[in-house]
């Protein structure tokens, strides 16, 4: 179900056609970066530390190398040291540990040889004698008095100090009189509130295969979010300049903001170097969950005043995020997420710290889910406190555009308001709570990113054409750019063909993070194709013996008075003649960004004797600006959606006291399976963005916000007491039902 | 024995008879995708929780990530390259694409696979047979919702083919 403002009526733009690669898909033929094998390749092995955090006194390959098979090692000493303040410092650290591991799985060397077999053999032949640290493990043993160093390279973001510190960022935002606003508060609700380290989950693990050739330059196929950043950043790795590497993208098996970084490539690349042969590295399971990106686990403190007639007059509040061992943006961005409700006096204080576990890696809408679940929560704690509607409640404090964010700049054009009316008038939120379940609502939205996008638009000499971008589709958005193209050209979707191409074959273009491929890669392609129609309405003049400014273009043909139109493959035919080839490439960095909200309502019934919550109903309302193509729109919302459930009730980080993690598999790492969900009804909102010329919001991101509160929320319905503490897993659910 | 001695095994795949040489620690994915090229089974965690290795041996679904290369001697196998019949897709793949039960795509080989072991066995299955049916297939990426409603719609265009 859609629910539009108006806009204008498109052909194309709205429609749902079958991906251009999805055939490929459905038949097993997708290239995946493990599925690639070239001739003469080796397999590497990574050898990983055992510690939470230790010096390295030694390492010693010498036994490794001699053994069968084996044809290069590497470790840190292969690989140039970069200075604390180099931007892939970080980066250069966690794929290649070098005096010091800082968490269990951190890489410390590398061993390239003819079979996996061999390679695994060899790593565990290596000799490293460790000098034990003290272990961190969590926030408030990394913030206390005293705390050992996790990190000695790290300093606090924006500090200007140059100690080392356990502190990434401290972000303190303020206005208005808060102590005023809680004195004269009616009402006010306080609660504390944690959730766990979780992992994204993508099926596919980390692969690459690297070839370096004689003359030095490295042919990379990768899975990845960003080429251009494996390219990046594998360059500044290796003390390369960007020309020596050339990155192709494979199929990517699913990302969610963890594929967003490199852990694998440069490592592939001094393999191949030293041995003179293509190496491939894949990850183990194993490894995806001991050394890549969780989002970090937090806490918070959230009090909320408000007036008896539902006027949320007043927001204080701490929330801290465990990044793990490297500094990280989390806390920045998460106290950017009270910005859902007008809030005229305001305290917040985001702090993000180091602990001795993997370095953290964004996960869709990163920090934003655990500021939501807090916030949220206590409103709706106000709202059953009050004895008001839930959404009522909202709508009353909803921001609008105009109204501040938290930084203080004025919210663009924002459907937050649409989408709590969306759900408010839904079939499911209309129909009677049905008997043994309880009902929640809760919200969310994510900002989105621009960034820089390139795209080329070639007409083929027959009037089809074929649309070149630098995005990888990770969920969709070639037939997003196909759409797109047709819509502006004219022409059927069909014969339109979608390319991601390489580093070497397309203009540079950012990662496919912040929801950001079908709204700022999607502008470069309808800047391509509108210059496209100046040049195909000149050779149209041409053609037909006009002056240019007489031509006009309309569904897929230049018409000019008392002329036959001339269909786009008829201007295409004459191209030689005309003036050659037909192609455009634009570039931009795109601005206007819009933001997404969505609003979530959720029936759960609870298993009193056991603790099980089950979702039994769950609709979500999202406001995607336009949905170009609506079906991946909808599975965005109904995939971030099943993300915040899993976050929800099942998912989290078990580590030992020296931070060995207890469930490194998706056997004890459980991820929602067909069996734990119901369907997930989806409203699509558009209000469109001025910003972009279909109106297009980023919608990957924001379905993972509101989850986690929709569910506690209606939890909280069903039995009287509130859960605050993530994942809401059986034995907790029981506790607090105790307690109550 | 020596990690080098290695088996001779034959047995049909996607209607071929085929034959192969593997080690007996080589799982039947490893085998399938490195010997004999078929790279639609996926890896996504080699220890039978994940469901992207799914292939049909004797008409049955396994995890072929759990699967020694050995024990396929004289089995019939399928995986996802052999579910169309020549250019055309069976009904799951394309009820698949028709509603999208596939973003990034790397679980989808199991799921069809899977999928049809459902309809094979039973034509006309509730959305919660559908639902545990699949339950040993993770999917991050779409919630499972197009899913299932892919594979309903399959159902319905089987039963009135063979009607
Ligand atoms: S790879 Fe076989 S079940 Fe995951
Ligand atoms: S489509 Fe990506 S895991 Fe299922």
């Amino acid at each position: 179900m859609t629910v539009t403002e108006d806009r204008p009526s498109y052909k194309w733009v709205g429609t749902r056609p079958i991906r251009h690669d999805g055939y490929d898909k459905v038949v097993g033929k997708a290239r995946f970066a493990a599925d690639l094998n070239l001739p003469g390749q080796l397999h590497a092995a990574i050898l990983r530390s055992p510690h939470g955090h230790a010096r390295i006194l030694s390492i010693d390959t010498s036994t490794a190398e001699a053994m069968p098979g084996v044809k290069a090692v590497v470790t840190a000493a292969d690989f140039p040291a970069l200075d604390v303040g180099n931007p892939e410092h970080d980066v250069a650290m966690n794929l290649m540990a070098r005096d010091v591991v800082l968490y269990v799985g951190h890489a410390l060397a590398a061993v390239a040889a003819s079979t996996r077999a061999e390679a695994q053999a060899a790593a565990a032949a290596i000799e490293v004698e460790y000098e034990l640290l003290p272990v961190v493990l969590s926030l408030d043993e990394s913030m206390a008095d005293g705390a050992p160093l996790v990190n000695d390279d790290n300093r606090t973001a924006f500090s200007g100090s140059d100690e080392p510190s356990n502190l990434a960022t401290v972000t303190p935002l303020e206005r208005g009189d808060v102590d005023g606003a809680f004195e004269a508060a009616d009402l006010i609700v306080e609660r504390e509130f944690d959730t766990a380290w979780v992992h994204q989950g993508y099926i596919e693990p980390h692969a690459c295969v690297v070839d370096v050739g004689a003359d030095g330059k490295a042919d990379i196929w990768a899975s990845s979010q960003g080429h251009f950043r494996v390219r990046s950043q594998t360059a500044a790795v290796l003390g390369w300049d960007t020309a020596r590497v050339k990155v192709t993208p494979a199929e990517i098996g699913g990302g969610f903001g963890g594929k967003t970084t490199i852990y694998l490539e440069p490592v592939a690349a001094r393999l191949s170097e030293k041995s003179g042969r293509p190496v491939k590295i894949t990850m183990s399971r194993d490894e995806v969950l001991r050394a890549t990106g969780p989002a970090p686990a937090s806490k918070a403190r959230i009090r909320i005043a408000a007036t008896n007639d539902g006027e949320l007059t007043a927001i204080d509040g701490w929330i801290g995020y465990a990044v793990g061992c490297t500094n990280d943006m989390a806390g920045f961005i998460g106290a950017m997420s009270v910005a859902s409700y007008r809030f005229p006096n305001l305290k917040l204080e985001a702090v993000a710290a180091l602990t001795n576990t993997p370095k953290s890696a964004a996960y869709r809408a990163p920090s934003a889910p655990q500021a939501a679940f807090a916030i949220e929560s206590v409103i709706d704690e106000i709202a059953q406190l009050l004895e008001m509607d839930p959404i009522d409640l909202r709508l009353k404090n909803a921001v609008v555009e105009g109204d501040p964010t938290a930084m203080g700049s004025p919210h663009p054009r924002i459907g937050f308001v649409e989408c709590l009316e969306a759900i408010r008038d839904s079939d499911h939120y209309r129909s009677p709570v049905p008997e043994g379940t309880a009902r929640g609502v809760g919200s969310g939205f994510w900002f989105n990113i621009g960034e820089q996008s390139s795209a080329t638009v070639n007409l083929n000499e027959d009037g089809t054409a074929t649309v070149i971008t630098g995005s990888p589709d990770i969920g969709g958005s070639r037939a997003s750019m196909a759409l797109m193209a047709a819509e502006e050209l004219g022409i059927d979707v069909y014969r339109i063909t979608p390319v991601v191409a390489d580093t070497e074959s397309v203009g540079f273009t950012d990662v496919t993070e912040g929801s950001r491929a079908t709204f700022a890669t999607g502008m470069a392609v309808v800047n391509a194709c509108r210059e496209l129609i100046d040049q195909l309405k000149t050779r149209a003049a041409t053609i037909l013996g006009v002056e240019a400014d007489a031509v006009d273009w309309v569904d897929g043909a230049a018409v000019a008075e008392d002329k036959d139109p001339l269909p786009l493959a008829d201007i295409t035919a004459k191209a030689k003649s005309t003036g050659g080839p037909l192609t455009v490439t634009a570039s931009l960095n795109a601005g206007g960004a819009g933001p997404s909200f969505a609003v979530h309502c959720c029936d759960v019934a609870v298993d009193e004797e056991t603790g099980q919550v089950t979702v039994l109903r769950y609709t979500t309302a999202q406001d995607a600006g336009t949905a170009i193509h609506p079906s991946y729109v909808e599975g965005q919302m109904q995939g971030g959606t099943a993300q915040g459930i899993g976050w929800a009730l099942n998912e989290e980080y078990v580590y030992d006291d020296d931070g060995t993690m207890l469930n490194a598999s998706f056997l004890d790492y459980r991820v929602p399976v067909a069996s734990d969900l119901p369907m997930i009804e989806t409203i699509i909102v558009e209000v469109p963005n001025p910003a972009h010329p279909y109106g297009v919001r980023g919608v990957g991101e924001t379905g993972i916000v509101p989850p986690m509160a929709t569910i506690a929320n209606a939890v909280s319905r069903a039995t009287g007491a509130r859960l605050t503490s993530l994942p809401m897993s059986p034995p907790k659910v029981l506790a607090v039902l105790d307690d109550r | 024995m020596s990690k080098r001695s290695r088996t001779h095994v034959t047995c049909t795949v996607n209607g071929d008879e085929v034959d192969f040489l593997a080690s007996d620690d080589t799982s039947l994915l490893d085998a399938l995708r490195d010997e004999l090229g078929l790279t639609g089974a996926k890896e996504g965690c080699g220890t039978g929780d994940c469901g992207a290795c799914s292939v049909l041996v004797d008409g049955r679904v396994n995890c072929s990530c759990l699967m020694f290369a050995p024990e396929a001697e004289g089995t019939d196998i399928v995986t996802v390259e052999g579910i169309a019949e020549g250019d055309q897709l069976h009904p799951l793949q394309q009820t698949f694409l028709e509603g999208a039960a596939l973003q990034c795509g790397i679980c989808t080989p199991g799921f069809l696979v899977s999928a049809k072991a459902l309809l094979d066995e039973n034509p006309d299955p509730t959305e919660t047979e559908i639902r545990y049916a699949l339950a040993g297939n993770l999917c991050r990426c779409t919630g499972y919702d197009k899913i299932v409603r892919s594979v309903q719609e399959a159902a319905v265009q089987l039963r009135g083919a063979t009607r």
